[in-house]
């Protein structure tokens, strides 16, 4: 195996993680301190995918339909707090189960009415269609790159956003003892609202950004959600160093495996099987890696609570 | 008396059915009755012993491919009913012995993602299945044999699925009634305690999973023959979703919940789309209510008021 391919799909490895990052972030908050089990997470990537394209279309620029596309989604997704989720805190995990499928339901055959069946395109901004030249000898598409550096600049965001602020510390304060927080007066449910609507503009952020890589069509969020879920709980539920680490190893081994298990497949077994073999085997790779991690480590890597 | 009645009524289904000229109902009769049986095999899980699984599909779908594979690859003797049909109850029963066993250790939601895990990765194993129609699925070219019955006729098929769910209900208020389900209670209800008190929990639970593994397998195999068509989406995590919603909606721990829930999912489904093409919405919003309005399930009201 080349050395050129090597760092290629080590950068796309690392891209599709931080992408993952921006969706788990806010899956493994809302898990941690409101322990609410959202499977309609992934509809608000769908969502923030869907506008993203539809804004940008309209606008003609993407650089104006992201970020419209990032706002309208935290609001979407605020308002779904505020409605619905919020009355399901205090519920057991069936119930939240139940209710955040229905609610995948909905928001599935809505988008169907709204946008069609037909996939939407979301196309490459042009003046970055090119490829760079990473190392000498080395060129990667420009549009990756940039992904690359909205996952690192969010990251470290976030990382600022947890650690360093007072807003910071009381989300710190409520995922590691949630009524401790709330006797010492601070306002969970606004708090709450305000982390939800974070986590569905990293989202559609996410969505948006990997609109243009992947096709833009219902049922994009359904995969995903599970591959995020796979992360936090990889990473140990309400930890977002957790969630960093834990998308970049699942992105990584995702990547590799596609990349790598058909071709050394095919050294020693018949093409057909190895073709037919090699993308299941790298799919399963992930969730052999999550089965892995709980039975060493039955709290994740980085528990949050004590 | 009133399941006796109902059984009376469900025998002169397709009398009726034929006699209005309607023998649709008599398939969609079938397709309740099997989805109540896979409904009221995880309700064993959750209801009864407080396991959720979000993968009880895998084993739904593991012994819909154990007809399939058979008719496919033993023509004549793999059509047999009476081979094939064990055998997918076996096979089911083998993988959950595996899956639960590894997925037991863990708890909560812990346990909700490790069964989600196993049963990606037996989705993506059925995804590869390039020689039996690899993501396409499947078609059976017809339906197992019984000796004296015409498994072709939808009334004769309907009477077999109809003896072996009312097997399958009967087997689970006879667990319930018995100590097996007392023991799985007190485990629901404090599983400290049980070990305490000196009962193995960790074989009590692992037991209850290979059964309600089994019955998923059969409940799999009848599905194949009802639709004469297998496919991963068989075992898809959606599909493990929509079992636990019918469970919910049903009633958990009711004996009934899996009946009730199955049969209201698919009739609400089925006249809604009568209406419009965009159904799931109101579906969706129809679960909802029932999160909010009714916890404790269809069966859990008809309970209440009498």
């Amino acid at each position: 195996m080349s050395g050129v391919l090597l760092i290629e799909q080590c950068l796309n490895g690392i891209q599709f993680g931080l992408m993952l990052f921006l969706l788990a972030a806010g899956l493994t908050l809302v898990f941690g301190i409101m322990d609410l089990i959202n499977l309609a997470h992934g509809s608000l990537y769908m969502i923030g995918a869907y506008l993203a394209a539809t804004l940008t279309q309209a606008t003609g620029s993407f650089l104006l339909g992201l970020p419209l596309a990032v706002i309208a989604t935290a609001v979407i997704g605020m308002v779904l707090e505020v409605s619905v989720l919020r009355h399901l805190y205090r519920r057991d995990h069936l119930s939240q189960m139940l209710a955040t499928f229905a609610l995948i339901m909905i928001a599935n055959e809505a988008t169907r009415a709204i946008w069609g069946v037909q996939s939407l395109t979301l196309n490459v901004p042009e003046a970055l269609s090119g490829s760079v030249a990473v190392l000498p000898g080395v060129t990667y598409p420009a549009y990756r790159l940039l992904i690359i550096a909205v996952g690192v600049l969010v990251a470290m965001l976030l990382y600022v956003l947890v650690t360093r602020t007072r807003m910071g510390m009381l989300v710190r304060a409520g995922a590691s003892n949630r009524e401790m927080a709330t006797a010492m007066g601070t306002d969970i449910r606004r708090l709450f609202t305000l982390v939800f609507g974070i986590g569905a503009a990293l989202c559609a952020l996410a969505g948006a950004m990997l609109g243009p890589l992947l096709a833009v069509q219902v049922g994009m969020g359904e995969n995903i959600l599970i591959l995020a879920f796979v992360v936090v709980v990889i990473g140990g539920i309400g930890s977002i160093r957790g969630a960093f680490v834990g998308a970049l190893l699942v992105g990584v081994v995702d990547t590799f495996g596609r990349a790598f298990i058909p071709s050394t497949l095919r050294a020693f077994a018949p093409p057909s099987v190895a073709d037919a073999a090699g993308p299941s085997l790298a799919a399963i790779s992930i969730y052999l890696l999550m089965v892995m991690v709980l039975f060493w480590k039955p709290q994740g890597l980085f528990p949050s609570r004590g | 008396m009133a399941p006796l009645t109902a059984f009376v009524l469900a025998m002169a289904l397709p009398a009726v059915a034929s006699a209005f000229g309607q023998d649709f109902y008599v398939g969609f009769a079938s397709r309740i009755l099997i989805m109540a049986m896979l409904a009221t095999s995880l309700n064993l899980l959750v209801g009864l012993g407080g396991m959720v699984s979000l993968g009880h599909a895998a084993f739904f779908g593991a012994g819909a491919y154990v007809v399939g594979i058979l008719a496919t690859e033993w023509r004549g003797v793999g059509n047999y009913a009476l081979l094939a049909w064990p055998l997918a109850m076996a096979l089911s029963a083998a993988l959950a012995l595996i899956i639960g066993a590894i997925s037991l250790r863990t708890r909560g939601v812990y346990f909700i993602m490790i069964t989600l895990a196993f049963a990606q990765m037996l989705f993506y194993v059925a995804l590869s299945l390039k020689a039996y129609g690899g993501d396409d699925g499947m078609s059976l070219s017809q339906r197992s044999s019984l000796p004296g019955l015409d498994l072709a006729i939808d009334s004769h098929f309907y009477y077999v699925v109809l003896a072996l769910s009312a097997a399958v209900f009967m087997l689970y208020q006879r667990l319930c009634a018995a100590r097996f389900g007392r023991v799985l209670l007190g485990i629901k209800d404090n599983e400290a305690r049980m070990e305490s008190l000196g009962y193995p929990v960790y074989r009590y639970k692992l037991a209850a999973f290979v059964i309600a593994g089994a019955v998923a397998g059969l409940a799999g195999a009848l599905m194949a023959n009802q639709n004469s068509y297998v496919s991963p989406n068989m075992m898809h995590w959606e599909q493990s979703g929509v079992a636990l919603v019918m469970v919910i909606l049903g009633g958990l721990g009711n004996i009934w919940g899996g009946l009730a829930g199955a049969a209201a999912f698919l009739i609400i489904e089925e006249a809604l789309s009568a209406f419009t093409k965009h159904w799931a919405i109101g579906v969706g919003a129809i679960l909802l209510a029932v999160v909010f309005f009714a916890p404790r399930g269809i069966a859990g009201l008809w309970t209440a008021k009498r």
